[in-house]
């Protein structure tokens, strides 16, 4: 009769035993977004800090999304009272300069956070050379399923979210997300052209 | 004779002007009181669908329930979604498209999720099962008493 509680007992436990192995193989503070896939929300947000040249645009500037579409846009979420976000600042910063003749567009956006705050980081992290602008009420960031910054998410040249990067983004990662929807755009000469005018 | 026609029609006076004083003062005071019931029932509409909704910056929290900056913004736009017509349902598949069912604190009972309905109730039916199966046997008098 042994046999047969043990068959009972492994057909019960087994099963329990797979679930919570599973179970560990997950994070439960990372919320898997539904976005990459998806069209990214559209967007018009006005620049408050105007990032340095060949990168700047006019503090009070809208950005529309809709306007970068067949370009690569790398969307950055962050605050000054976020300490990951001083990890990558340099690494974005850097990276995005590095692109500024490529088809890629790097934009910042301000989240839950004073745009003077906002000023007052920039300058004390070294300048950002790229623009950051400012979320009032955090609708775009809602619209993004945000939960936390940094927050990095990566929208190809059809306007679909690629990729969706938690927390503090490498130098590794942001060359190869870039390089390779870079190298799927639908080839057109001007685009860096048309960069540097928007 | 004189004096009664003057009451009277002093009375009627007091009459009619009291009418359309208080006609004055409830047109002005009936939008008002509209309005306030009309904010009260978009207010409970709000709290009936955020009390449904997580707030993503905390543990277990609904964006009703929590103090974070998130859950407010989170729940303003709640209260301007259903303000703009759009239904409950609406506004949650809203938030499910931003942050996945993990959004909604009671997950819908369709497809895996069906597992934690199904789960207790199939635990309770095998909990009973092996009780009865264990009582009879418990119960059962020794086929052969030896004496």
């Amino acid at each position: 009769m042994n046999w047969k509680r043990s068959l009972i007992a492994a057909v019960a436990a087994v099963p329990l035993i797979m679930l919570f192995a599973w179970g560990f193989t997950r994070d439960p503070g990372t919320i898997p977004s539904p976005l990459p896939g998806h069209a990214a929300p559209l967007f018009a947000l006005d620049v408050f800090a105007p990032g340095q040249p060949p990168l700047s645009r006019p503090v009070g500037d809208t950005v529309r999304l809709a306007d970068l579409r067949g370009q690569v846009v790398v969307l950055n979420f962050w605050a000054s009272w976020c300490l990951a976000c001083r990890d990558e600042h340099v690494v974005l910063s850097t990276t995005a300069r590095r692109y500024a003749e490529r088809p890629v567009h790097f934009l910042g956006v301000l989240y839950n956070d004073r745009p003077a705050a906002g000023v007052a980081w920039i300058a004390e992290m070294g300048g950002q050379s790229y623009p950051s602008m400012q979320d009032p009420g955090a609708r775009t960031a809602i619209d993004y399923g945000l939960y936390g910054v940094p927050e990095t998410f990566f929208i190809d040249g059809s306007g679909r979210v690629a990729y969706k990067q938690l927390g503090p983004a490498s130098e590794v990662l942001l060359a190869h997300i870039v390089d390779s929807l870079i190298a799927v755009l639908p080839q057109h000469p001007t685009a860096p052209a048309t960069k540097s005018g928007s | 004779m004189k004096r009664n026609t003057l009451l009277v029609s002093a009375a009627l006076l007091a009459a009619l002007t009291g009418r359309a004083g208080a006609q004055a003062v409830g047109a002005s005071v009936a939008p008002v009181a509209q309005q306030a019931a009309a904010d009260s029932v978009l207010e409970a509409r709000t709290n009936a669908v955020a009390t449904q909704l997580r707030c993503p910056v905390c543990q277990g929290v609904s964006i009703q329930d929590s103090p974070a900056e998130l859950a407010q913004q989170m729940r303003d736009l709640v209260r301007e979604q259903l303000r703009t017509g759009k239904s409950p349902d609406e506004v949650k598949a809203y938030f499910v498209s931003k942050y996945g069912e993990w959004i909604l604190l009671q997950p819908r009972a369709s497809g895996f999720n069906i597992l934690i309905y199904a789960l207790p109730v199939l635990a309770v039916v095998g909990g009973l099962v092996v009780v009865v199966v264990a009582m009879r046997r418990w119960t059962k008098p020794p086929e052969n008493p030896s004496i």
